[in-house]
């Protein structure tokens, strides 16, 4: 299919669906016409076409009800796309629509209070009854929690065997009985965040996705997805957080001084030339050649929004804080918040979905073919491993 | 536009880089630096056989009638090599401050039968020129000091008060020792030399634009450096290890690449769209990268990269030289904050 032909479809959706009616009603329509993400295969939500054409359906449904991006972006980013690659026909037709349209918000079980970095030794345990598996652990940092209906979860199934050859991973329901959601406060204040305690929790065999087993090769397709939705979205030049800062820079011509001066040039350079190496890898995605360049662009992110946030403090001079209130946030607003919010929430960058650490490992290991730390764990039982 | 590499270029890249591997390996330039720096005959092969020389002149004129973004391609493997051939001087720079005339003298560049030099100071400022000669009946007179590719030049280009003026010959070149020894500045003076007038010269711009395309050779510097580190520390052992296996080595190559693979978006940039603002973004950010590169590189191959018979150091001063040629990463980032509008103090 060409652009032509998806302007052609849209343009046959909207005569049949009225964007100013019921919002739902549109999206579970647009979703049922292969419109929702139109790489994925027909029924799903998709055309089975090439990923760039969705960028010809997104211009052409300007204006139409849109998705909350920061409230469904674990669903999106992470949940649907390992669906699609390890779920049962039955679980993609179940779980894909909702979770497209915003019905069902999805939230993710990974990391443990052990097993951060090291994912691999988590600990929270699934065990065969019958038909069901019975779950118990404590999972920590799943943002979301407290309004997600569905959670990817992974799992310990087999404590005698090395660590990444034991796990499975399973979709959470969080209504079951056992779940219990609490808040976890940040050091901006509010929480975001949550630690899951999970006390005999029952999950049905068809929750399972992939095999027995396999849970670590499935995360991975997660982890990979995660990564790639954290890389960030277009901005123009001299957009995004450079942007925020710049504006503030040009506002206050009183708190100006050589020293910032400098300094913001240099950022804002950074800022360009990470744009630009966006541009090209989106080009590069296009052509059908992806490069290795996706890597690298979570680190470089992240490094560059704490640079600028922790700029924006120093420059404006205020020692205030625009509110500690204690809030359950929704989503990250960089962009609503004062200057020592966004300082605050940046530091997370660099933690969040992968720390810069294990990010230069992967980059030093599997782009660069630089040889591994030599890896005491790899042959040991996981019962036997130090904790 | 796009900021890939399009098959032409990459065509090009193969030709360039297959020579370079063939008849200039670092081993080679390394070998004559002290005596004849310049590899004429492998630039008599580049400008001919290749047709390197011609890439940025007209077909009218005999040449390719190619783009920046070839030039560019053309200079990060030169810059890979750092190949001690007069590319960037004459075809590029020397080029461009011609091609506004239209002069005859194109033919001869597109050929490589000559190969010409601009008469300013390599570490001349696109933001900031001014003229050390002066012109009195159409002979120069003035001393330019620090002029690159001038030694190997058969015609002087010099711009004064907004003219360019050729001189063949009656110029007194004298090389001086150089810390860039693949590109070696020298002195020239003029005493009442004869000149012919070839047309208007907008200076500014010509410099501008060859700083545009300096950014892709620094990116072929900084690749070179980073691939030749990234096969030395999975060879070299250590601690019964290979050294590339240590964290702290492998996170400054992770962060090193990521350097690189930024500096190759904004040399593309430059190279395709030559704005002011993407010249300046390419050379604050790429100049620095080179160096930063070819700094790492030194280090991490230990007391070997501060010898004489590794390669590295060329490198390295190729780097250095550059960061400061056509505008040092501070002039270029002085030069934003008018161009994107972040002012200074009041």
């Amino acid at each position: 299919m060409n652009e032509a032909e998806i302007k052609e479809r849209v343009a046959a959706f909207l005569a049949e669906h009225d964007p100013d009616g019921d919002r739902l009603e549109f999206l579970r329509a647009r979703f049922d016409a292969g419109l929702a993400w139109v790489w994925f295969p027909e029924g799903l939500g998709g055309l089975g076409v090439s990923r760039e054409l969705q960028q010809v359906v997104e211009r052409e449904l300007a204006g139409t009800p849109e998705l909350n991006a920061g409230v469904q972006g674990i669903g999106l980013g992470m949940a649907a796309p390992t669906i699609l690659a390890f779920g049962t026909e039955e679980q993609k037709r179940r779980f894909l629509r909702p979770l497209w349209t915003g019905e069902e918000i999805w939230c993710q079980l990974f990391s443990e209070p052990g097993a951060g970095s090291d994912l691999a030794t988590l600990a929270t345990r699934a065990v065969k009854d019958g038909d069901e598996w019975v779950v118990d652990g404590q999972k920590v940092w799943t943002s979301g929690a407290h309004h997600s209906r569905w959670a990817i979860l992974v799992t310990r199934t087999d404590p005698d065997v090395p660590k990444h050859r034991g796990m499975t991973y399973f979709i959470c329901d969080m209504h079951a009985p056992g779940v219990e959601v609490r808040p976890l406060r940040q050091i901006t204040g509010e929480a975001e965040f949550n630690e899951v305690f999970l006390t005999g929790v029952r999950l049905p065999d068809d929750l399972r996705l992939g095999e027995v087993g396999d849970g670590w090769r499935v995360a991975q397709t997660t982890l990979m997805n995660e990564r790639v939705a954290i890389g960030g979205a277009p901005v123009r030049r001299g957009g995004g957080m450079v942007g925020v800062v710049t504006d503030s820079w040009r506002a206050h011509p009183e708190l100006r001084t050589h020293d910032l001066h400098q300094r913001l040039l240099s950022l804002w350079v950074e800022a360009e030339v990470t744009r630009l190496s966006g541009v090209r890898l989106r080009e590069q995605l296009a052509a059908g050649q992806p490069g290795p360049e996706g890597s690298g662009m979570k680190l470089s992110f992240a490094k560059l929004n704490q640079a600028l946030s922790g700029f924006e403090v120093e420059f404006g001079r205020d020692l205030g804080y625009d509110d500690w209130t204690f809030r359950r946030s929704e989503d990250v607003d960089f962009y609503g918040r004062g200057p020592g919010y966004r300082y605050l929430r940046a530091k997370g960058n660099s933690i969040e979905g992968g720390t810069s650490e294990i990010l230069r490992n992967i980059i030093s290991e599997r782009v660069l073919g630089l040889p591994s730390e030599p890896r005491v764990d790899k042959d040991v039982p996981w019962k036997d491993l130090p904790r | 536009m796009t900021l890939l590499y399009s098959e032409v270029e990459e065509e090009l890249r193969a030709a360039v880089r297959g020579l370079l591997a063939d008849r200039c390996p670092p081993a080679a330039v390394l070998k004559r630096i002290e005596s004849e720096p310049y590899d004429l005959d492998l630039w008599k092969t580049l400008a001919g056989e290749i047709g390197v020389a011609g890439l940025l002149i007209p077909e009218q004129y005999g040449g390719a009638g190619a783009s920046a973004s070839e030039a560019a391609v053309v200079l990060e493997e030169l810059g890979r090599g750092v190949a001690p051939v007069p590319f960037f001087t004459s075809s590029v720079l020397a080029t461009r401050a011609l091609l506004a005339t239209g002069d005859t003298l194109l033919e001869e560049l597109a050929e490589g039968r000559k190969t010409a030099a601009l008469a300013v100071p390599f570490a001349a400022s696109p933001y900031r020129t001014g003229a050390a000669v002066r012109l009195e009946d159409g002979r120069l007179t003035g001393t330019v000091a620090g002029v690159a590719g001038a030694d190997v030049a058969d015609v002087l280009l010099v711009p004064v008060g907004g003219r360019l003026h050729a001189v063949e010959g009656g110029a007194l070149v004298q090389a001086v020792p150089s810390l860039d020894q693949t590109r070696p500045v020298a002195t020239v003076t003029f005493d009442g030399a004869e000149a012919r007038d070839v047309g208007e010269c907008d200076l500014a711009e010509v410099l501008r634009f060859g700083a545009g395309l300096l950014a892709s050779e620094q990116l072929g510097v900084a690749e070179w450096c980073l691939d030749t580190t990234l096969a030395h520390v999975r060879e070299r052992h250590q601690f019964a290890r290979p050294i590339g296996s240590f964290q702290a080595i492998k996170h400054r190559l992770a962060d090193l690449w990521l350097d690189v693979v930024r500096a190759r978006a904004a040399a593309r940039s430059a190279a395709t769209d030559g704005s002011a603002v993407s010249v300046a973004v390419a050379q604050s950010w790429n100049a620095g990268v080179a160096v930063h590169a070819a700094e790492e590189a030194l280090q991490l191959h230990g007391g070997i990269g501060m010898t004489w018979e590794h390669p590295v150091h060329l490198y390295l001063k190729r780097a250095k030289a550059a960061e400061i040629a056509l505008g040092t990463p501070g002039d270029h980032r002085a030069a934003l904050a008018s161009l994107v509008d972040v002012p200074g103090p009041e």
